[in-house]
């Protein structure tokens, strides 16, 4: 009969000396904002792609009294979102939250939360490609020079022939920026929507890409600038119409099909910020009462 | 009326709970062992063990287990554990040259000393379904090895008196007395890179190169060896030798002053040796790819050891043309725990920048119309490329 060993892990999964590392990679990320720092990820439970950046980033931040919050496309309750609370959940055993005002460590894939950041909360992106100019230019050996010369002409570039063809510049999410007046940084795939709440964020944002190996960040009230042209301005999505439910504007949202005729909604993709205002008593064109006041 | 999307919580419970039930398939089927796909389903096992990094046949059956059989699946559980595991410290190098050999065959030579050992190979067997697998019928008793002749054995005793059984050498050896091939690089002494401890850069040197090989995926490492045997950087290859068995692993123990040997490990390990036509510096001279793998592979082995060669171009002076020689190319795709999870969670939600490329598209659309009403249009406005 075969007898397996019992397998036992450390608070938040990783070994203490692998969130050393890891914290040594978040230092030197600061210290540089917008510098990709490499770093010895570790294969996680859960996939590549699925976050494991960022999970390593939050693992090794988090300490037994932190309050977590996850969300994946704006909502806490998209199954990656489910997935990575309940992983924290599990091995460290914190207190989880969906409120925005509550956490103290936001680990988010594609959004930055409406409800404005404060001072002393972190929010931590997963990121898949954390080179901006991969799409560019693919070679590592390449783009590191780049950087290391401050050489954007490519991007530049880039933009430019989307005017030219386009008319404006053709990148939705994304969307490049420059941090601290030096390093052209990836955001992750936010939609360019998010892109102003990153400058002069009070919060500290870090960016964890694990299958890339990557770890960098914009420490709190650092100048993000979202590349344009003096002639082309940067420009964040606009919708026409308020959110369905709560009535929001300015925020960002989704597309929600209703049938097969053509029917369609828009809702806050921010699912607590959406949730709040209705608790607060905001109805949009489609909404219903307030929680725990209509049916069930 | 439409609310928020809720239940991901319960709905991912549930899933799994299927997950679980669909792996057990019929229950009136009896459950399989962990003995049994460690002893039957063992090239399973050993490629689990060879790309998951770590050398437990009974954490890689239970895996395979677990994983359904889907042998990347349980790899990354495999790896997944290992991640985890603490490091004691690193063992003395393995000698393959004091292997244990199962099997050992070499391509260019008719007989080499210690003889062709075929072993167990799926080769010369004809690829023909076996009914008699579907009974528990006993399968034939190999042949006892030969017995070696007097003359064999009065040599043998006088060569390795405290050996009894004296291994075999290394077949590239021979050719290296005459200065045919290149040597194998010393032991410079450094410590070797390691590749879960330490992020991946270019460039590469050759350990880098072999530990990432070691690990990659059997199928990407086989295509790139097929191309290179297609004309995409064409190495001329030859398998020198292919060798598979146990050797000894050695932990040096500092309190003791000696190295304690810590057991046995199954690996296969090939030679290839191409053809170089030399520089001013260097003469003609054969030259080696390498290939090293847990367990019996020996496609692993042999592909590792086709685009080992490939990625050595820039060392040995010759023109960069293919896929199989661009080690950022080769070092950055050949995991498939990294592949996987990456082309898989394209089906995770995307559907917050897809509404932005939405947008784009119906603006773009809105703006197309309004030029074709005023002048005539000669090319589709492009959508907006797709990043991940």
């Amino acid at each position: 009969m075969t007898v397996m060993p019992a397998i036992t892990y450390n608070f938040a999964y990783l070994d203490e000396q692998t969130k050393r590392m890891i914290r040594r990679a978040i230092l030197k990320a600061i210290a540089i904002p917008g510098y990709q720092v490499p770093f010895a990820s570790r294969e996680m439970p859960m996939p590549y792609g699925w976050g494991t950046g960022g999970v390593q980033v939050t693992a090794a931040i988090l300490g037994a009294d932190d309050v977590l919050k996850v969300i994946d496309q704006g909502s806490d309750d998209t199954t990656n979102a489910v997935a990575i609370r309940g992983f924290f959940k599990a091995t460290a055993g914190v207190a989880t939250t969906t409120r925005t005002q509550e956490a103290t460590v936001i680990q988010t894939r594609h959004r930055i939360p409406e409800t404005a950041l404060t001072a002393g909360q972190v929010l931590v992106y997963q990121v898949p490609i954390p080179e901006p100019l991969r799409f560019l230019e693919p070679r590592e050996t390449e783009t590191r020079k780049l950087h290391g010369l401050a050489d954007y002409g490519l991007m530049h570039v880039k933009l430019y022939e989307d005017i030219s063809r386009h008319g404006h510049i053709a990148t939705t999410y994304a969307y490049p920026v420059a941090v601290a007046g030096r390093y052209v940084m990836d955001p992750s795939p936010i939609p360019k929507f998010d892109n102003p709440k990153m400058d002069d964020c009070p919060a500290l944002q870090l960016f964890g890409a694990g299958r890339e190996q990557r770890i960098y960040a914009i420490p709190p009230h650092t100048r993000v600038v979202s590349l344009d042209f003096e002639d082309h301005p940067f420009e964040v999505q606009r919708f026409d119409k308020p959110c369905a439910l709560c009535g929001a504007q300015d925020v960002y949202l989704d597309e929600v099909i209703l049938d097969d005729r053509g029917g369609r909604m828009f809702v806050c993709s921010d699912t607590d910020h959406c949730e709040s205002r209705r608790a607060d008593g905001h109805v949009g064109p489609l909404g219903a009462p307030p929680p725990g006041k209509g049916k069930p | 009326m439409y609310v928020a999307v809720k239940g991901g919580e319960r709905a991912i419970r549930n899933a799994h709970d299927l997950l679980a039930q669909t792996r057990r398939g019929d229950p009136e089927v009896p459950e399989i062992g962990i003995d049994q796909i460690r002893e039957q389903l063992s090239l399973a096992v050993d490629r689990v063990m060879a790309e998951g990094s770590l050398y437990d046949r009974d954490l890689a059956a239970l895996a395979l287990k677990q994983a359904r059989g889907d042998a990347i699946e349980a790899i990354f559980l495999l790896r997944a554990l290992r991640t985890t595991l603490p490091r004691f410290g690193a063992t003395l190098p393995v000698d393959t040259g004091t292997m244990r050999v199962r099997r050992r065959v070499s391509a260019t030579f008719k007989d080499i000393p210690g003889g062709q050992v075929l072993g167990p190979t799926f080769d010369y067997t004809h690829r023909l379904l076996d009914p008699s697998l579907a009974t528990e019928a006993e399968p034939r008793k190999p042949a006892p090895a030969p017995k070696k002749s007097a003359q064999a054995k009065a040599a043998q005793a006088r060569a390795a008196v405290q050996e009894p059984s004296a291994p075999p050498p290394r077949v590239v050896d021979l050719l290296g007395d005459e200065g045919l091939i290149e040597p194998s690089p010393p032991d410079t002494g450094a410590e070797p890179p390691d590749l879960t401890r330490a992020p991946l850069a270019f460039p590469a040197e050759r350990e880098t190169r072999l530990q990432n090989l070691a690990r990659g995926d059997e199928g990407f490492l086989l295509a790139l060896g097929y191309s290179t045997q297609r004309g995409y950087a064409r190495t001329h290859p030859f398998v020198g030798e292919i060798r598979m068995g146990a050797v000894q692993v050695e932990l040096f123990a500092e309190e003791l002053g000696f190295a304690v040997p810590l057991g046995e490990i199954t690996l296969t390990e090939c030679q290839m040796v191409n053809q170089f036509q030399g520089s001013a510096e260097v003469p003609p001279q054969f030259t080696r790819g390498y290939g090293l793998v847990f367990g019996q592979s020996e496609r692993k082995a042999m592909s590792m050891a086709l685009v080992d060669r490939a990625l050595r171009w820039q060392e040995l002076g010759e023109e960069k043309t293919a896929p199989a020689q661009d080690a950022e190319f080769v070092l950055s795709h050949s995991d498939n725990v990294q592949a996987t999870g990456f082309v898989e969670h394209l089906k995770l939600p995307h559907y917050v920048d897809f509404q932005a490329e939405l947008d784009l598209v119906r603006r773009l659309r809105a703006e197309h119309a309004a030029r074709g009403d005023s002048e005539p249009q000669d090319e589709p406005t492009e959508a907006a490329e797709a990043t991940p």
